[in-house]
């Protein structure tokens, strides 16, 4: 920002009539406004961490979980969840969580499911 | 665990895959007034069932008053197998919430660490390490019986993980702040509040308490002074953000340091900001940090600048209290100042307990105005800020860190590009499918395509919150950096009789040497170079300097590695002498109706320590019958003698405290030889008492025995009737 002078008595004009409560009324309201767009942000919004994070509480180790991100993230599936793919293909397979993330890892099982969620708009 | 048994930390890494840690989430401290020894505190806590009090305890019956805040102490030395023994003494001496600071450079790791590496100014953060930790803290708690937080950092590219695994193992409370990712740490900012919405949302669930990173502004900004309305944002930006994703307000704490340190008027500028903070964030808690952006390497001003923090915690409110080394401007935490630290924050706060309840704050005049203007100029900076755009486009213009006191602006606040730093153009927007089926998730969830509504993770019979037996443990990634190489390879200060200093590490052998030199200060540095050479000490540093005259002298604190250890199987300790039993002195005595003459030699107005051993009330020699004349104080050593040969006394009883240029065992030759003058040495027994008294050198200046600090009666009452048993029966 550009430098400038001190000039808080000409801008608190319009806050000298407050009350003491009222300054911290409009101060939470002003913060309320601030952070809406934030968090509207990130409800819309995921990144590699979060998906890690989901893999980690379906029972993956950290390992784990960053190869099976990393490899979604190259074919364009984080959008539609790490673990929603996990979770689609272990149904599809018949295979318990964890199988089925590891097996995501392995050869061209991926392909599937770019198949079923890019293409067939799961 | 017993109070003088170490704790075995090889015996703590066993099993560690299969621990779980015993509770979830936060805990206060059980607060309200108290009644111990002979006083009332109103702002205080339960006393501990182990612990270490304050020096001066040991003449107020010993107590250990604990204040009512949390206090902190952050340890984090890059083992954390050392640190753990930290952990214990910290313990004692009152802390009660264990914040773990993370080695250089972990925030920019894109994913757990794993194993137990080496850190630097901190600990790899990884499961194994917060495990292990949190296992010993159970073992700990139980010892000091107190609760006991552990703490570290969810922060970083990582911040969601971490705060999963954090959640899962245990951890009580955590660093949560976006804005430190994107100010100080380069990390882009759309990621940052992103991930930290997924991480709160996670923290919310684990019960963890939430510290935030505003206190950093204050250690960056140029005049730390100046960034006041600014802390007053930050705070409010993480503090909200928290609460609407879902963290409980009393587990959002505001980590605020009083900003000004002296020689600037310290209360004058931090008193009304500490005010204004308080009136807006009632709703949340007050971590009080203290200041460490003036800190230098004098360990006294620190201190000093560190009360003066207290005091402002204390005439306003702090639920956390923190605590920083004094030594923290000059090297990485050593142990002992962990622990100087702790003492200051107890000593302080137990000592100014209920000052709110004794003032009033003045409601005109300059204290309440300049809070106002604090909070005024809060709110015009987030009114600029919107006007900006919001948040983002405000970061990159360099709104914030500025060194003009806003709306002052001097150009130089740190900017941020929007699609700049580590992470940018890493986040993905959700498909209108997306899905996540675990608990605790942040955000858009398209759990209807499945039937559901709520507890996604129902879907897959539930997540490792639910079901901690998921969890995946990794032991160890690198078999070369890891724990059990740094154990074997100082086992031999673990096992074995053999004995090394240390500040930081078993068996560092480092030790710190304070000297005095009569000269300038670049002789006197190059000369304490040399004298720590000739001491044979290697990898020699001065640590800190100070003038006490341009020309007539200099300190020096320096630093080095001693090359020999100690074998404590050859160390002849002093014998602890046996005190006979409370029925069998008396009996004696009466027997004998055993005399005794007392008083402080020489030139010596002290009278304390004397009564003390002498009075019944302090358990002194007269509740064993022993009849005994007091001379006062500053008593001629010939008078003494004179005394005891008037009186037909069995014993003399001189306290000598002075002990400047040895004056008092000079007393002591001088009291033994007279009363060989006097003929009457062999049926005398001659006792000398005080502060800087050895018995050995008591001894050997003609006494029969010397007394230091910490001497009762019943023991010197034992001593005269085994003397006199010698002298009389045999």
């Amino acid at each position: 920002m550009k430098a400038r002078n001190d000039d808080f008595n000409k801008r608190r004009k319009h806050l000298d009539t407050y009350s003491d409560q009222e300054l911290k009324t409009y101060f939470y309201k002003l913060t309320d406004q601030l952070i809406d767009p934030l968090l509207e942000m990130a409800f819309e919004y995921t990144s590699p961490a979060i998906e890690r994070s989901v893999l980690l509480r379906m029972g993956f180790s950290s390992l784990e979980a960053k190869a099976i991100t990393d490899r979604l993230f190259e074919h364009n599936l984080l959008e539609f969840g790490a673990g929603h793919i996990i979770y689609y293909y272990s149904k599809q397979h018949h295979l318990s969580i964890r199988e089925a993330g590891l097996m995501l890892l392995e050869g061209s099982n991926i392909n599937q499911m770019v198949e079923v969620f890019k293409h067939e708009a799961k | 665990m017993k109070p003088n048994e170490k704790l075995d930390i090889r015996n703590l890494l066993k099993d560690l895959e299969h621990y779980r840690p015993r509770r979830k989430g936060w805990v206060w401290r059980d607060k309200g007034p108290i009644d111990l020894g002979p006083f009332h505190y109103v702002e205080a806590s339960p006393s501990l069932k182990n612990f270490v009090a304050l020096p001066s305890a040991r003449n107020i019956n010993g107590i250990d008053p604990q204040p009512d805040a949390t206090i902190t102490t952050e340890i984090a030395s890059g083992r954390f197998e050392d640190d753990i023994r930290r952990m214990r003494m910290a313990a004692y001496h009152g802390a009660d919430h264990i914040m773990v600071i993370r080695t250089a450079g972990q925030s920019h790791m894109d994913g757990l660490l794993e194993g137990t590496p080496q850190g630097i100014g901190g600990v790899p953060i990884t499961r194994k390490q917060v495990r292990a930790q949190r296992k010993a803290l159970d073992l700990i708690e139980d010892e000091v019986g107190r609760p006991i937080n552990y703490h570290s950092y969810v922060s970083g590219v990582a911040g969601p993980e971490i705060a999963v695994m954090f959640t899962e193992e245990g951890v009580n409370g955590a660093h949560q702040d976006p804005q430190y990712n994107v100010l100080y740490r380069n990390i882009n900012m759309i990621r940052s509040f992103v991930d930290a919405a997924e991480s709160k949302k996670i923290m919310a669930y684990g019960g963890l308490a939430q510290i935030d990173g505003a206190h950093n502004a204050n250690a960056t900004a140029r005049d730390a002074w100046k960034v006041m309305p600014e802390l007053l944002v930050q705070h409010a930006i993480n503090s909200r953000m928290s609460e609407r994703v879902g963290i409980r307000p009393d587990l959002i704490c505001l980590s605020t340091v009083p900003p000004a340190a002296p020689p600037s008027p310290d209360l004058k500028l931090n008193l009304p900001y500490a005010i204004a903070l308080r009136e807006f964030f009632s709703a949340y808690k007050m971590r009080a940090q203290m200041n460490t952006k003036y800190m230098d390497s004098s360990t006294r001003e620190a201190t000093v600048t560190h009360v003066l923090n207290l005091l402002i915690s204390k005439l306003t409110s702090a639920d956390i209290q923190s605590t920083i080394t004094p030594d923290e401007g000059r090297n990485v935490p050593w142990h002992v100042y962990n622990i100087e630290a702790l003492d200051t924050a107890k000593q302080a706060m137990m000592g100014m307990d209920d000052l709110k309840g004794m003032l009033d704050f003045k409601k005109d005049g300059y204290l309440m105005k300049t809070k106002r203007e604090i909070q005024e100029r809060a709110i015009l900076m987030l009114e600029e800020i919107i006007e900006m755009g919001g948040y983002f486009n405000a970061v990159e213009a360099g709104m914030f860190v500025d060194s003009g006191k806003y709306p002052e602006r001097s150009g130089d606040g740190i900017t941020r590009k929007i699609d700049g730093g580590i992470g940018a153009g890493t986040i993905i927007k959700r498909h209108k499918n997306y899905m996540a089926p675990v608990t605790a998730h942040y955000g858009y969830n398209n759990l209807s395509q499945y039937g559901i509504n709520d507890d996604p993770a129902s879907l897959i019979g539930g997540s490792t919150f639910e079901n901690p037996e998921l969890i995946q443990y990794i032991d160890e990634l690198d078999d070369e950096d890891s724990v059990n190489i740094r154990l074997d390879e100082n086992e031999r200060y673990r096992s074995t009789s053999m004995l090394k200093p240390e500040v930081q590490w078993l068996g560092d052998g480092i030790v710190t040497v304070d000297l005095f030199f009569p000269t300038d200060v670049l002789t006197a540095e190059a000369a304490a170079l040399e004298a720590g050479k000739q001491m044979n000490l290697s990898a020699v540093e001065v640590i800190h300097k100070e003038i006490m005259h341009p020309s007539e002298g200099t300190r020096i604190q320096l630093k080095g590695t001693v090359n020999f250890e100690i074998d404590t199987t050859k160390l002849v300790l002093p014998k602890k002498e046996e005190v006979l039993s409370e029925d069998e002195i008396l009996e004696y005595v009466k027997k004998y109706g055993i005399k005794v003459v007392a008083g402080t030699g020489g030139s010596d107005e002290h009278s304390v320590g004397m009564r003390e051993i002498l009075d019944i009330k302090h358990g002194g020699i007269e509740k064993y019958g022993i009849e005994y004349t007091y001379l006062g104080t500053s008593v001629p050593i010939e008078k003494f003698i004179d005394a005891a040969i008037e009186t037909n006394a069995a014993c003399v009883m001189i306290s000598l405290i002075i002990s400047h240029d040895d004056i008092h065992y000079k007393n002591m030759q001088k009291l033994n030889d007279y009363a060989i003058e006097k003929g009457v040495r062999d049926k005398l027994i001659l006792l000398a008492g005080g502060t800087q008294v050895t018995p050995e050198l008591a001894k050997k200046y003609g006494m029969d025995q010397g007394f230091s600090r910490g001497t009762h009666g019943k023991e010197v009452a034992s001593f005269i009737v085994k003397k006199h048993r010698e002298i009389y029966e045999n």
